[in-house]
C-alpha cells in the first residue's frame, strides 16, 4: 500500500478547482426475513444461527423473492421521484468470494427496481440543493469474514478465515447518484437526507455503525467552469458520516496537490485510513471485473402494476424534504431547528399536532426543543410515548400566550404533566395557578414579604438592588409563582421608595 | 415366482391398493426389499447408496397411518430417486466427487411429496455427475448397466432410476430430465419416462443442472403408474419461485383406451429414415398403430428445431457455470487445501469435477463473458424463443406431436467418446425441453442393433402443449394399451452371465 500524505494546498489552489463527487451507497432494508430466504433478518447473533439451506446456498436449495423489500424498494422510488419501471428483473453477479455463498450474488443489471429521481436535500446553512439519482436497485448482502491467526484481524499474514453467514441473503439496496455532489459538506448532507427519509419511510435503520449503511465516494477534480470531468478516484472504508466528510475533502486536497504539482491522477480505489487521515492506494482498476451478469433463471421477472405503485404511494408519510420547507417557509423555524425536528420524526409529528391545537408553532417549538426534550433525556422516554399528550401540551402554550399563566408555572405544569400526565387547563385551575395581576392581591403578597424580612428591606435602602431580588422570589414563592412578576417588582419598588 | 418376484413386477396401483386394504403390510414390503436389493444390484448398479433404516421408518409410519384409517396413493411402494435430489440425512451425490460424501439436511419437495404419499425409499441412483450425459458413464462413483444388455448403457442423464425400474429394483423412480434426461434413459431401459411441463413439479431440493430448464418426473413400468406418481409429486410450491401456481390437475383418471378425435403431429424434420431400416420401421408403426386407435395423423414442421443442440447447448452451459460456481469448498463437499483461498478454490473444484462438467463450465463461462454474451447467450434465448414458438404454431394443427425419443437404442460403453456424438442423442428431446413442454417416452418395440445380439428398446417420445399432462398421459395409455411393447421383450437381466 503506498500512502501519500497530503499536505493543504494554498486557499487559491482550491479555489481552482471543482470538486466532482458521485456517492454509491448499500442500505440494508429493515425486514422481518432475508430478501431470498425466511432466515429472520437481524443484526449479530452468534455466528451462523441465522441460516438455512437457501442463505447458505446448500445444493439444491431456491430463492424465493421477499414481497415487502420490494415494497420498499418501490417507496424508496417514489420518496426520490424515481421511475418505477413496470417489468423489472434479477440478474446475477458472477465472482468467487468465501462469504458470497453461491458464488453469485443475486442483483439488478439493466432493469433496476427504479431509474432516475432526485434527491432534495438542504446544507447547514439553508442552501437547498439537488443531486440526481442514476438508479436504486434490489440485491442480497453477503456474509462477513473474520481473518484470524495474524493478530490484528487483516487477511495478510492470516492463517485462516472464519465466515459468519448470518448476514449473508439480508435484503440490500443500491443507491447510485450522478455526479451532482461538489464538496464534502454536501456529500454528507445528501447522505443525512437518504438517512432520514429511509428511517422516515421505514424501510432501513440506516447505522452505519451496524453496516446498515456503506458507502463509496468517486470523486475527481476538474477546473472550475470546465464541462469535463477529470480522472476519479473511488475511495472506501468510510465507516461514519464524519469519515465520508474528512475521506473527501482528504482526497480533494491530494488530488489539488497532485493537479498543482503536475501529476496525473491515476483512476483507483483508494481506501480510507481512519487513523492516519489519509486515502491509500488499494488496487488500480486496470480492467473492470468481468461479472457475467444474466437473468437469474431461478426467479421470474417482476412485474410492477400500477395499482401496487399507486397504493404504496398514497400511504407515504409526508417526507422529510417537504417538512422541512413547511417548517422553515410557514412555521419561519430557523435550518437548525426545523432539522433538529426532521431528524427526528416522531417529535416531528408530535410538534405537528400540537401546533394543529394551538395555532402557535413558536410557542409550542419552545417547549418541544426546550423543557420537553430537556425531560426526554433526562428519562429517556421519548416525548411522543410520555404522557404530555400534544393536546395538553397546546393547552400549555395557549396559558403561557395568553399570559393566564407565567413562564415559571408553566414550567412546573409541565412538569407535572410529564409525571402524571392530564391536563394543563385542568392543573391550573384546580391549584389556582392563573398568573395574580390585581394590584390589590399582589399588594398583599408584597406587604407579607416586606414585614417578614426588614433585613432585605434596609439592604436595598442602602442601595443593594439584590435585595430587591430576595424579595421578589419570596413574594413568587408565597404566592406559589402566581404573581404577575413585573407587577410584583412595581409594587415593591413602591412601597419601598 | 417367489412372492418377493411378484412384489417386484408389481405395478404401484397393486402394490398401494394391497397396502391400503391392509392384505399386506408396507413393513414387509420394506423388509422384503432390504433383504433382497443388494443382491439384485450388485451387478446392475443403478443405485449408488441404499436406505433401508429410512425405508424401514417410512414403512412404519405408512402402516401407522393405514391403521389410524388413511388411504395413501402410493402406500408400500418402492420407489427410488435420483442422486441429484436432497433426502434428509442422506448423501446425496449428484454423481460427482464434489459431493462424495455430502449428508443432505434437508428433503427435496418433490421427494417428500412422493414419500408423504406412501412411498418407501430404497435408494438414491446413479447418474451422469450433475445430470450432464446421456449415458450415465460420467458418473464419478459407479457404473450402472442396462437391464436388457450388460454390455451397454442405460443412457442418462438419470440412468440409474431407468436401470433401477427397467430392472424390476423399484417400482417408480424420479428423474430430472433438462434435455433429454429423463425420456432417453426410458427409452433404453423399455420403461415410461416422463418429463412434466417446466413449473409443474418443484425444483426446491434438485441440485441444479440448468435452472430453465431442469424438471423432476418419473420412472414407471406403465403409464398408469407413472400418472399415479407425477400426481404425487406435482403442483404448487412456495418454495419454488419458479414453480407454477396453479390448482393440480390429477391425470391418473383421465386414462383413455383409443385415440378417437386427437391429431397426432408427425414432424416433417424428424425423419426417421437415416437412423436405419429396422429404426425406421420400428417408428412407421408406432405412428401406424397411434392412427390404428383412431389419431388422425398430421405433418407438422418445427422448421427451428435444427438449432435446438446448439441453442441448449449454450443456454444449460451457462446456466451451470453459475449454478456449479457453490462448489468451491468453503462450506461443504469436497476441499483441497491451497496456500490461499483461490488456490484452495482452483485444487478444490480441478479434483471434484470431471471432464465434461468442465467442459460445459468452460463453455457457459465463455458465453457469457463481456463481449460474447451477445453474441452466444443472447442469441440462443431468441433461438429457444422461436423454437417454442415453432411448436406453438405446430399445436395450431395437432394435439400431440410423437417422434423418437432418442437417436439410436442403447448403445455399448465407451461407444460415445465424442462429446457431440453423445449430445447428439438427444435430438429429439432437446426442442421439447427448450419449449417447456410436457413429453414422455413409451416402449415402442425393440430393434437389435448392429453392434449386438440381443434386441434393445426403443421409446416413442410423446410431446404436448404447456400444462397438457392430462391429455399426454391419457394418450399415451392407450398406446400403451394397445401395443404392450415393454412386455414383448425378454425378462431383464439383473445379474452378470456367469
Amino acid at each position: 500500500m503506498i500512502s501519500e500524505r497530503s499536505s493543504v494546498p494554498p486557499a487559491d489552489a482550491a479555489a481552482k478547482y471543482e470538486a466532482v463527487i458521485g456517492i454509491e451507497c448499500h442500505v440494508e432494508l429493515k425486514t422481518a426475513s432475508k430478501m431470498f430466504c425466511g432466515c429472520p433478518n437481524a443484526f449479530g447473533g452468534e455466528p451462523n444461527t441465522q441460516v438455512c439451506p437457501v442463505c447458505l446456498a446448500l445444493p439444491g436449495a431456491l430463492p424465493v423473492p421477499n414481497a415487502a423489500a420490494i415494497e420498499h424498494m418501490i417507496r424508496a422510488g417514489l420518496a426520490f421521484d424515481c421511475a418505477i419501471p413496470a417489468f423489472s428483473k434479477f440478474d446475477r453477479k458472477n465472482y468467487f468470494y468465501p462469504d458470497m455463498p453461491k458464488d453469485y450474488q443475486i442483483s439488478q443489471y439493466d432493469m433496476p427496481l427504479t431509474q432516475g429521481g432526485v434527491v432534495r436535500y438542504w446544507l447547514a446553512d439553508g442552501t437547498l440543493r439537488e443531486c440526481r439519482l442514476t438508479r436504486i436497485h434490489l440485491e442480497e448482502d453477503t456474509g462477513k469474514s473474520t481473518h484470524a491467526g495474524s493478530g490484528d484481524g487483516r487477511i495478510a499474514g492470516s492463517t485462516y478465515s472464519l465466515v459468519d453467514f448470518n448476514r449473508a441473503g439480508v435484503p440490500l439496496m443500491e443507491c447510485v447518484s450522478d455526479p451532482d455532489i461538489r464538496s464534502a459538506d454536501e456529500a454528507v448532507a445528501f447522505l443525512d437526507a437518504l438517512k432520514r427519509t429511509f428511517v422516515q419511510l421505514g424501510i432501513s435503520d440506516v447505522k452505519m455503525e451496524e453496516g446498515s449503511l456503506r458507502c463509496d465516494a468517486n470523486v475527481s477534480l476538474r477546473l472550475r467552469g470546465a464541462a469535463e470531468y477529470g480522472t476519479k478516484t473511488e475511495i472506501k472504508n468510510m465507516n461514519s458520516f464524519r469519515s465520508v466528510h474528512r475521506a473527501i475533502q482528504s482526497e480533494i486536497e491530494r488530488q489539488t496537490g497532485l493537479l498543482e504539482r503536475g501529476e496525473r491522477i491515476i483512476q483507483e480505489t483508494r481506501g480510507w485510513d481512519e487513523a492516519g487521515g489519509v486515502t491509500h492506494s488499494m488496487r488500480s482498476k486496470e480492467k473492470a471485473h468481468d461479472y457475467r451478469y444474466f437473468p437469474d433463471p431461478d426467479l421470474v421477472p417482476m412485474e410492477i402494476d400500477a395499482a401496487t405503485v399507486e397504493r404504496v404511494r398514497a400511504a407515504l408519510p409526508e417526507l422529510p424534504i417537504a417538512r422541512y420547507e413547511r417548517y422553515v417557509d410557514a412555521y419561519k423555524l430557523s435550518v437548525a431547528q426545523a432539522t433538529q425536528l426532521v431528524d427526528n420524526a416522531s417529535l416531528a409529528e408530535y410538534f405537528d399536532r400540537a401546533v394543529d391545537s394551538a395555532k402557535s408553532p413558536a410557542g409550542v417549538l419552545n417547549f418541544v426543543l426546550g423543557d420537553l426534550s430537556r425531560l426526554a433525556n433526562e428519562s429517556g422516554i421519548e416525548v411522543a410515548h410520555s404522557k404530555v399528550t400534544p393536546e395538553a401540551l397546546a393547552e400549555l402554550v395557549a396559558l403561557t400566550d395568553a399570559k393566564t399563566i407565567n413562564s415559571k408555572v408553566a414550567k412546573d405544569v409541565l412538569v407535572r404533566l410529564w409525571n402524571d400526565g392530564g391536563s394543563a387547563k385542568a392543573i391550573v385551575q384546580a391549584d389556582g395557578l392563573a398568573q395574580v395581576s390585581d394590584p390589590a392581591a399582589v399588594g398583599a403578597f408584597v406587604d407579607a414579604a416586606l414585614a417578614a424580612n426588614p433585613k432585605s428591606v434596609a439592604d436595598f435602602a442602602a442601595g443593594k438592588e439584590n435585595a430587591l431580588k430576595f424579595l421578589i422570589g419570596q413574594v413568587m414563592k408565597a404566592s406559589r409563582g402566581t404573581a404577575n412578576p413585573a407587577l410584583v417588582e412595581t409594587v415593591l419598588r413602591d412601597r419601598m421608595r | 415366482m417367489s412372492a418377493d418376484d411378484l412384489l417386484f413386477t408389481s405395478g404401484a396401483r397393486a402394490i398401494a391398493r394391497s397396502v391400503n386394504r391392509r392384505e399386506r403390510s408396507a413393513a414387509d414390503i420394506a423388509e422384503a426389499v432390504r433383504v433382497a436389493l443388494p443382491e439384485r444390484d450388485r451387478d446392475l448398479g443403478a443405485y449408488l447408496t441404499l436406505t433401508p433404516d429410512l425405508m424401514r421408518q417410512h414403512a412404519r409410519r405408512v402402516d401407522e397411518r393405514i391403521a389410524a384409517g388413511e388411504t395413501l396413493p402410493l402406500a408400500g411402494v418402492p420407489v427410488a430417486i435420483k442422486d441429484n435430489m436432497c433426502l434428509r440425512g442422506t448423501r446425496t451425490t449428484c454423481g460427482s466427487k464434489m459431493l462424495e460424501n455430502w449428508i443432505a439436511p434437508y428433503t427435496a419437495t418433490a421427494v417428500g411429496r412422493l414419500l408423504a404419499a406412501g412411498a418407501l425409499p430404497i435408494g438414491k441412483t446413479n447418474m451422469d455427475e450433475f445430470a450432464m450425459g446421456s449415458s450415465c458413464e460420467n458418473s464419478a462413483l459407479r457404473t450402472t448397466r442396462n437391464p436388457y444388455d450388460f454390455d451397454r448403457v442405460p443412457g442418462g442423464s438419470s440412468g440409474g432410476s431407468a436401470a433401477a425400474v427397467g430392472a424390476e429394483l423399484a417400482t417408480l423412480a424420479l428423474g430430472s430430465d433438462t434435455g433429454g434426461s429423463i425420456r432417453e434413459p426410458a427409452a433404453f431401459c423399455n420403461v415410461v419416462g416422463f418429463k412434466p411441463t417446466y413449473g409443474r413439479v418443484s425444483r426446491y431440493g434438485l441440485i441444479a443442472f440448468a435452472s430453465s430448464l431442469d424438471q423432476i418426473g418419473p420412472f414407471a413400468r406403465t403409464v398408469e403408474d407413472a400418472a399415479l406418481a407425477y400426481d404425487a409429486i406435482a403442483g404448487y410450491d412456495p418454495l419454488d419461485a419458479t414453480s407454477l401456481n396453479a390448482p393440480n390437475e390429477p391425470t391418473a383418471d383421465a386414462l383413455r383406451t383409443d385415440l378417437r378425435g386427437m391429431r397426432v403431429g408427425i414432424v416433417k424434420e424428424f425423419g426417421t429414415a437415416d437412423l436405419g431400416p429396422a429404426i425406421h420401421a420400428a417408428y412407421a408403426q408406432a405412428y401406424a398403430d397411434l392412427a390404428a386407435l383412431g389419431a388422425e395423423l398430421v405433418e407438422v414442421e418445427l422448421p427451428t428445431a435444427k438449432y435446438g443442440l446448439a441453442t441448449y447447448y449454450l443456454i444449460a452451459p451457462a446456466e451451470c457455470s453459475s449454478n456449479l460456481a457453490r462448489f468451491d469448498g468453503v462450506r461443504y463437499g469436497l476441499r483441497v487445501d491451497g496456500a490461499d483461498v483461490g488456490e484452495m478454490y482452483e485444487k478444490t473444484r480441478a479434483a471434484g469435477f470431471g471432464d465434461e462438467v468442465k467442459r460445459r463450465i468452460l463453455i457457459g463461462t465463455y458465453a457469457l463473458s463481456s463481449g460474447y454474451y451477445d453474441a452466444y447467450y443472447v442469441k440462443a434465448q431468441k433461438a429457444r424463443t422461436a423454437i417454442a414458438d415453432d411448436f406453438k404454431r405446430a399445436f395450431a394443427r395437432c394435439d400431440l406431436i410423437a417422434s423418437p425419443a432418442a437417436s439410436t437404442p442403447a448403445f455399448t460403453f465407451n461407444a460415445k467418446s465424442d462429446p457431440v456424438a453423445m449430445y447428439l442423442m438427444d435430438y429429439y428431446t432437446i426442442p421439447v425441453s427448450l419449449a417447456g413442454l410436457p413429453a414422455l417416452s413409451v416402449p415402442c418395440g425393440a430393434v437389435v442393433p448392429e453392434d449386438g445380439t440381443r434386441p434393445m428398446p426403443l421409446g416413442l417420445q410423446l410431446a404436448a402443449p404447456l400444462f397438457s399432462e392430462r391429455l399426454l398421459l391419457g394418450a399415451a395409455h392407450a398406446y400403451e394399451r394397445a401395443t404392450q411393447h415393454a412386455l414383448k421383450l425378454p425378462r431383464p437381466q439383473i445379474a452378470k452371465a456367469p
